[in-house]
């Protein structure tokens, strides 16, 4: 380990320093409001993003640095961008509902930057040791923001329901990494890799090790049967939270399993392949039929996030290159449209609390046309209609599935797509169908918040430009694959 | 009595492992809270033990330090704080799924340790050497632990420093008691 070593370290080192200065600078300003403190945070994302641009990229080809615990490569430059674009956008929404709820920003901003450094050395994590501890570390701060309201019952609820069975699910991956290390004798990803490549192993210690890393692994990104903490979870947390985690830590989770499964238990593709199959096909069925009855909008979009990380399973499932740069581009898809979603449940306020339940939306379009508009695109965008991002992300993973010849997996997806046209478009007719005045009470009303709208704007925005001009996102997308071990 | 001296180390082995498992469901059967965590301290001395019989004589000490005092008091404390005297019976939901519990823990252990036995008996089993060895060269425990701990799983390591932080933060954000916030639903106290 030499000092060369740190230098595409730096990006993590800036984001942890950052954490800390948040947490201080919140104290003196804190009294004047959340927004101060966020707009730091805020530039400290943005710096990052700079950093990694110009020393956190990889030279030439995947570089192993500090000990062959981290390696530089597109891959991981393409999630840590995505973490910190969404993490900027929770941020920015989260603003003025701190403010309103009266919670401290401070705590709040700097606990999102330690889970984003937890999320970066997920994501470019080489050694299960190092993927383990950021996913510790990513997780417990999770954990704190999914309670942060810690005087509404439902978000201390969220927060026990999501820890404890966090917990267990921590302990579960754990059990299994152990397994692998007591059978292939090392953590090292690459040399796990080569092991398996070499020698396919028949070993049963091996491949329950391996089936224990994968329910970790499905816990993480709320598949079923791991998915039971998630509408708990997702409806109890403060909004801008449960946007926060319903996109960034499911997206560096799909980094990990996709790290791990398409590279390094490659060898061992017949044994996993069926289980992920089943997951994949039960998430997605499970996922959008649980949508339909929901009244509350958050529970809707969690069930509906379950779904999602259904969808992208397939792309694991699949195996080929194809699959994998199609859940890349998928995860940048979804976390657009969902942040911009849940942008518009943070901004509804119904008689002076959250506006949650469906039956708020009624009547929007004649009040507040363009918030409407803005919802109409991100529902379409989920339900996965042209010409938003989600079609397009969705047609390259059927591609990908049909082209790895897992055609009832795809035909499955097809037909879910379309029951969650269901509830999606309850949404919208309650929006422009519905009168909002029919009954007596006062309608919910859509509060004005000049930063929400403007992250509003960047989502509403990049879900049409991906959806009509996907091919950047493609391109990029596919030059993160140099890094699996998949070429 | 030459069986005894030959085997001695599987022998205590077998009895260590016994013990551990048996203080794990004392845990769950206790209805004491005080005795269930008592039970919880033997079976981390018991797994210390275990770490010995390998030769991993920091990871023991570690144990009985961290997990037999540290965490061990943690517990006690809260018990006598919360006062409770007994646990109450489960409520109706948890006594639903009580029967589901079962089948699904069975069915785990049952795969566990059929994939064990299979696993041991295909590939044989180490001596615990890993525990003990820095770059293939066998030096001290402690020695050879602090010197991948500061050089290979640096990052880790420090990573691990964060999460203690984030731990801590969080310990501070629930605990403090808040200016301007009302209580909602009538929760009482926070």
């Amino acid at each position: 380990m030499s000092l060369a070593d740190f230098v595409p370290f730096l990006p993590e080192i800036f984001l942890g320093c950052a954490g800390f200065i948040v947490l201080l600078a919140g104290i003196p300003l804190g009294r004047r409001g959340s927004r101060p403190v966020i707009a730091l945070a805020v530039a400290a994302l943005a710096a990052t993003a700079v950093l990694i641009f110009l020393v956190g990229r990889p030279a030439a080809g995947p570089q192993l640095i500090l000990g062959d615990m981290l390696v530089v490569d597109q891959f991981a430059v393409f999630f840590k961008l995505l973490v910190l674009a969404a993490s900027a956008l929770a941020l920015v929404m989260a603003a003025g509902y701190l403010d309103r709820a009266q919670y401290s920003g401070g705590e709040f901003a700097s606990l999102i930057l330690f889970a984003d450094l937890g999320m970066f050395i997920m994501a470019s994590g080489a050694n299960l040791a190092s993927l383990y501890v950021g996913l510790e570390l990513m997780a417990l701060s999770v954990y704190v923001l999914v309670g942060y309201f810690k005087l509404e019952v439902k978000s201390n609820e969220g927060a026990v329901k999501y820890f404890v069975l966090g917990a267990a699910s921590s302990a579960i991956l754990l059990y299994g990494i152990s397994l692998i290390y007591g059978t292939t004798g090392s953590l090292d990803l690459e040399t796990i890799r080569v092991t398996l490549a070499e020698v396919p192993h028949q070993n049963f210690l091996l491949l329950l090790g391996i089936a224990l890393v994968a329910f970790g692994m499905l816990f993480k990104v709320a598949a079923v049967p791991f998915h039971v903490w998630t509408p708990d979870a997702y409806e109890g947390a403060p909004t801008p939270v449960t946007a926060f985690i319903s996109v960034a830590p499911k997206a560096v989770a799909f980094a990990m399993f996709l790290r791990l499964f398409a590279g390094t238990f490659a060898g061992e593709v017949e044994h996993w392949r069926m289980l992920l199959w089943i997951a994949s096909a039960a998430t997605m069925i499970y996922g959008n039929v649980a949508a339909l009855t929901q009244i509350n909008v958050k529970r809707m979009l969690a069930y509906s996030s379950i779904a999602h990380a259904g969808y992208a399973l397939m792309g694991l499932v699949a195996g080929s290159d194809a699959g994998t740069w199609a859940v890349l581009m998928y995860m940048a898809v979804y976390a657009f449209m969902n942040l911009g979603a849940f942008g518009f449940v943070i901004l509804l306020e119904s008689r002076g609390y959250a506006g949650e339940r469906i039956e708020d939306f009624a009547g929007l379009a004649r009040r507040h046309p363009g918030a409407a508009a803005g919802m109409l695109i991100f529902m379409l965008g989920l339900a996965g209609i042209p010409p938003t991002a989600g079609f397009m992300g969705k047609l390259y993973l059927w591609a990908a599935t049909v082209e790895a010849g897992y055609i009832w997996l795809a035909v499955i997806s097809v037909l879910m797509s379309a029951v969650s046209l269901y509830y999606y478009f309850r949404l919208v007719v309650q929006m422009y169908l519905k009168e909002g005045d029919a009954e007596d009470e006062s309608p919910a009303e859509m509060l004005s918040d000049r930063w929400a709208g403007a992250a509003i704007a960047v989502c509403a925005v990049m879900t049409l430009a991906i959806g009509l001009w996907p091919a950047p996102l493609v391109g990029w997308a596919k030059s993160g694959l140099s890094a699996l071990g998949l070429v | 009595m030459d069986f005894l001296v030959v085997n001695f180390a599987e022998i205590l082995f077998y009895c260590l492992a016994v013990l551990t498992v048996a203080g794990g469901i004392g845990v769950l059967v206790f209805k004491s809270p005080v005795h269930a965590a008592l039970s919880l301290l033997f079976t981390f001395v018991m797994v210390a033990a275990l770490f010995l019989l390998l030769h991993a004589e920091l990871l023991g000490a570690v144990q009985v330090l961290v997990y037999g005092g540290g965490i061990m008091v943690l517990f006690l404390f809260v018990i006598m704080l919360v006062n409770v005297k007994t646990l109450a019976p489960e409520q109706a939901f948890l006594s639903r799924l009580a029967p589901l519990a079962v089948v699904a823990g069975v069915l785990l252990g049952v795969l566990i340790a059929f994939a064990l036995i299979f696993g041991v008996l295909v590939s044989g089993h180490g001596d615990g050497t890993a525990l003990r060895t820095v770059g293939g060269a066998e030096i001290g425990n402690t020695e050879a632990i602090g010197a991948v701990l500061y050089t290979t799983y640096l990052v880790p390591f420090e990573i691990v420093s964060v999460v203690l932080l984030v731990a801590m933060i969080g310990a501070i954000v629930f605990g403090r008691r808040s200016a301007g916030l009302e209580i909602e639903g009538g929760g009482g106290e926070s």
